[in-house]
């Protein structure tokens, strides 16, 4: 097992009462599989749900990516700067 | 905060007024033929909701990383000759500048052209939110594309 810290900001932040919530998920895990586990165990994210997307290492990662070697995982929700 | 990896590009993240007039200055260039600056303010009036200040929270070092590669696709894209981009975070009053671009390039067309699509593209990946504090009391994360059940109480 790995043990991910998933920064959160904005809402996703407010719904979770934390900045960062620990998932423990498989070696072999992608980012689809800490999306299932993540809105598991939090279920109050759920009110940002489909929409979210995930960066890995600064960068937007897909639902493919693999999350060994992840350095820093963070939750995006739509963003609304400008 | 601030990225720069070449002199041509200047990315950067501030909670204070964004000095319009020095990003500007700072894309000076003897190549240009045009300098385009885009400046973003914050609105009152959304809608029928009057808004009372914003806030902006960012996660900064992914912003900056997303902001430099944008400004570095713009310039693969078009032949700018500089590029600056600051975002403001923290509280802003009404009216004041959330975000400026500013370009240099040979020619208007494309700096036009470059300067629309670098604030297209930061309003859909640049890692910024703000908060409406509404000026009836309440306050809201704006998350585009869901559905607005968010309001608290400030």
């Amino acid at each position: 097992m790995q043990h991910i810290p998933v920064q959160l900001f904005a809402l996703a932040r407010d719904l979770a009462g934390a900045e960062q919530v620990t998932v423990a998920l498989p070696e072999e895990a992608t980012v689809a599989d800490l999306r299932v586990r993540l809105f598991d165990q939090v279920p109050a994210l759920g009110a940002v749900g489909d929409k979210v997307r995930f960066a890995v290492d600064q960068q937007y990662a897909s639902d493919e990516m693999p999350l060994s070697g992840a350095r820093e995982v963070a939750l995006i929700p739509p963003v609304s700067g400008g | 905060m601030e990225h720069s990896t070449e002199e041509t590009i200047r990315v950067s993240l501030t909670e204070n007024a964004i000095d319009t007039e020095a990003i500007l200055a700072s894309v000076a260039s003897p190549r240009a033929g045009a300098v385009l600056l885009f400046v973003g303010t914050t609105r009152e009036v959304t809608g029928d909701r009057v808004t009372e200040s914003l806030d902006y929270s960012g996660y900064q070092e992914m912003a900056l990383e997303e902001m430099q590669r944008l400004a570095d696709r713009a310039a693969a894209r078009w032949p700018l000759s500089r590029v600056a981009m600051e975002h403001r975070l923290g509280h802003v009053a009404i009216g004041e500048a959330s975000v400026a671009i500013a370009l240099s390039a040979p020619h208007r067309k494309e700096a036009f052209e470059a300067g629309e699509w670098l604030i297209d593209q930061l309003k859909e990946s640049v890692p910024i939110w703000k908060r409406e504090n509404w000026a009836d009391g309440t306050c809201e994360w704006v998350h585009p594309g869901l559905s607005s059940s968010t309001e608290t109480s400030h």
